[in-house]
Order: C-alpha cells, then sequence, then structure tokens
C-alpha cells in the first residue's frame, strides 16, 4: 500500500489560504486555495476570525517586557535625556505582535505592513520559505491593488487582476 | 485644435539668438533620460494615471463621460508626439504621412515603439462594408492598464481611452480628424491568452476618405 505515503506528499507543502485584514480589524481579502487541509467556515465567522485575530494581536504588540538597562544604552541616553523619568529598565523597540502561529496541522505566518494592514498565510507546517511567499503575495498587493485607480483604501479587495496573477503564483507553488 | 504641419525647420539657419550644435543635434532630438535603455519607472507611471483616472473619474455622471475625459487628457500629447517624433526622423523621411496606411504605420511602429517600447500587436481594417471609413490598432496588453482592474458594475470603461486620445492627436495632426475609442474585446474565447487585449477603433471623417479616393485616382 503505497497510495498513503503518496497522498501525504501532496498535502505536505502547500499553501492553503490566504487573508487580508485592513487597519481596522476588518476582512478586506480572503481566499482559499486548496480543499481540505482546513475546515471550511462561513464567510461570517471569517470575519469574526479576522476581528478576533486582530485583537489578539493588538494584545501581543503591548506585550513588551521591560529589560535591565545596558551601559550603553545609560551612556547615549545620559547625554538626551534630562533625567525624567530615569530608571534602571528602559523600554526596547516595540515589538511587531504575533508573527508565526503553528499547530501539528498547520502554520499561520502574520506579515504586517507599515500601513497597519495585516496579511495572514495558513500553510502546511513542512512549507518552506513562507516568507518568501508572503513577500511576493505583499508585491502582487502593492501592484494589483494599490495602483488600482478603482480601488478604494479600507475597503474590501475586488481586483480581477489580483485575483488572478495571486492564483496562479498560489498554484505555481502548490504544484511544485 | 492647432493643425501644426511638421514642416522642415528650412530657416533655423537663418534665425539669430539661438545657437545650434554643430552636428544640428538639438535638445528635441534625444530623449531627457540619457541612461543606457532610456527606460521610466513602470511604478511611478502606474500611480500617477491611476491618479488621472481618480481625477477623470471625480465630475463625471456615467462612463462615456469618463472616458471622454481620458481621450481629452491623451489628446494634446499625441499632437505633440507627432511633431517630435517626425523631427527625429531622417531628414530623408521627415514628411507627415500622407495617406491612411502610412499614418496608422507610423503610429503602430514609431508612436507604440515610442511610448511603450515595442510596436502594437496588430493592424486591421475593418471588413464591414458598411464601414469602410473603420481601422483597428490592436493591442493585446496595453501598458497603462497593466495593473488596473475595472469593476463589474463598469465593465464597458477601459481606461486605455488616453491612449486613444493619443491615437487621435497624432490623426489630428497629422490633418487626418479621427474619432479613436477603445474597447476590451478579452472576454471572449480568444481572448483567454489576453484578458485586456484591447481594440483601438479609428473612425476616420468622411472628408479623410473622399480625399483618399482622390489620390488612389491621380
Amino acid at each position: 500500500m503505497r497510495l498513503p505515503s503518496f497522498e501525504l506528499y501532496i498535502t505536505t507543502r502547500t499553501v492553503f489560504a490566504l487573508i487580508i485584514i485592513n487597519k481596522a480589524g476588518g476582512l478586506i481579502y480572503n481566499r482559499t486555495f486548496h480543499d481540505g487541509g482546513l475546515n471550511k467556515i462561513s464567510t461570517n465567522d471569517y470575519l469574526v476570525l479576522a476581528g478576533t485575530f486582530h485583537g489578539v494581536h493588538a494584545i501581543t504588540a503591548r506585550l513588551n517586557p521591560l529589560q535591565p538597562r545596558t551601559t550603553t544604552n545609560r551612556a547615549s541616553l545620559s547625554s538626551t535625556t534630562t533625567g525624567a523619568g530615569a530608571g534602571d529598565l528602559v523600554r526596547p523597540e516595540p515589538p511587531s505582535g504575533l508573527e508565526v502561529l503553528e499547530t501539528e496541522n498547520f502554520r499561520m505566518q502574520c506579515f504586517t505592513t507599515l500601513t497597519g494592514i495585516k496579511f495572514l498565510l495558513f500553510a502546511d507546517t513542512t512549507q518552506a520559505n513562507v516568507d518568501l511567499t508572503m513577500r511576493r503575495v505583499y508585491d502582487l498587493y502593492t501592484d494589483y491593488v494599490m495602483k488600482n485607480p478603482f480601488y478604494q483604501l479600507e475597503m474590501p479587495v475586488r481586483c480581477d487582476m489580483f485575483d488572478r496573477r495571486l492564483g496562479s503564483y498560489i498554484r505555481e507553488i502548490n504544484n511544485r | 485644435m492647432a493643425h501644426l504641419g511638421p514642416g522642415k525647420a528650412a530657416s533655423s539657419k537663418e534665425q539669430t539668438g539661438l545657437r545650434y550644435p554643430s552636428n544640428g543635434k538639438t535638445i528635441y532630438h534625444r530623449p531627457l533620460n540619457r541612461t543606457k535603455t532610456a527606460e521610466l519607472s513602470q511604478s511611478s507611471f502606474a500611480y500617477l494615471f491611476s491618479e488621472m483616472v481618480s481625477y477623470a473619474q471625480r465630475r463625471v455622471t456615467g462612463i462615456q463621460e469618463l472616458e471622454k475625459r481620458l481621450n481629452l487628457q491623451g489628446h494634446p500629447i499625441g499632437l505633440k508626439l507627432l511633431d517630435l517624433l517626425l523631427t527625429r526622423e531622417p531628414p530623408r523621411s521627415q514628411t507627415r504621412p500622407l495617406t491612411i496606411i502610412a499614418l496608422l504605420h507610423f503610429i503602430k511602429i514609431n508612436l507604440w515603439t515610442h511610448l511603450f517600447g515595442r510596436q502594437a500587436d496588430r493592424l486591421e481594417k475593418s471588413s464591414n462594408p458598411d464601414t469602410p471609413d473603420e481601422y483597428m490598432i490592436i493591442d493585446n496588453e496595453p501598458l497603462v492598464n497593466a495593473y488596473i482592474s475595472v469593476p463589474r458594475e463598469m465593465s464597458q470603461l477601459n481606461c486605455a481611452a488616453f491612449v486613444a486620445g493619443i491615437i487621435e492627436g497624432v490623426c489630428d495632426g497629422a490633418m487626418f480628424p479621427a474619432r479613436v475609442t477603445a474597447h476590451s474585446v478579452g472576454g471572449k474565447e480568444e481572448g483567454e491568452m489576453w484578458p485586456g487585449k484591447t481594440v483601438f477603433l479609428v473612425k476616420f471623417q468622411p472628408e479623410v476618405l473622399e480625399r483618399e479616393a482622390l489620390i488612389g485616382k491621380g
């Protein structure tokens, strides 16, 4: 019986779905690339998922442990600050929040743009180079959504060209 | 609409006050961008064009009016480009096109290469005997539409109306008054490969065909 292993080979290394969430936590795009692998949920649930994730992401972005001030920090700070609120602790750069969520069945990668839009990519745990895929998806978004005069910011993405290019790009990855 | 013939600058030598380089090449003979490939950023153009479409969209009530506005934005560019491109031709062929075919070839080859870095894909004459004044310039994927997805409720719109305006400007400038419109034909079975395929329909005024017939006889 070699069939199961063959099936396993097919179902690994797949990009399952993409979700795009706007600044306010609203779902502006969702698309499933591969049937199976993930449960199907209703559009309403997608909206809830987007809103919930937005909240969780905001919380994780505020989880910002204080770190003991290092000597280099103190040296550079003492010249610039006038001592207001000076203590032994300093806050590091604000963290970017939740980036990866991994379960035994899938791995969710989150990428936040500088303008606060979140891209969630659901892929198989063995999928390699998700960063690269994410980068390319972002490229496609900037090209075919942001350069489209008929797209209104923060509104749901309905761009044929984006759908087409994204579909062919992900199909290429999933068939590899 | 200024009907400026491209006329050779015969009197250029007589003028005083302007200095001409010894090789005769003025700033009009070369593009401003002198890098090897003389390329521009497609992204910058896409953002600019996107804003042009939004601007045209601001105070219009219908799709036809929007296309008209885009057409008007392109028209002056066509008028000027005709002069510029003819100036850059070698002196021997520096005459404006005198027949419809010569004009359309000039558009398909010279104009398209200057604007988009390649020729237009096809040139056709209307096969319908009722409309002998219609010619078609076909572009499989217009550069201006590279990133544009037209929403479903505006499916009649083709933003290449801007390019149609440029073509119209060239035709008007060469004294072949015409109406040029852009039509998407990518939806059909043939269009699967080129979803953005666009036909520029050039409809000449009756007097142009009249003149053409007279030239043919002579």
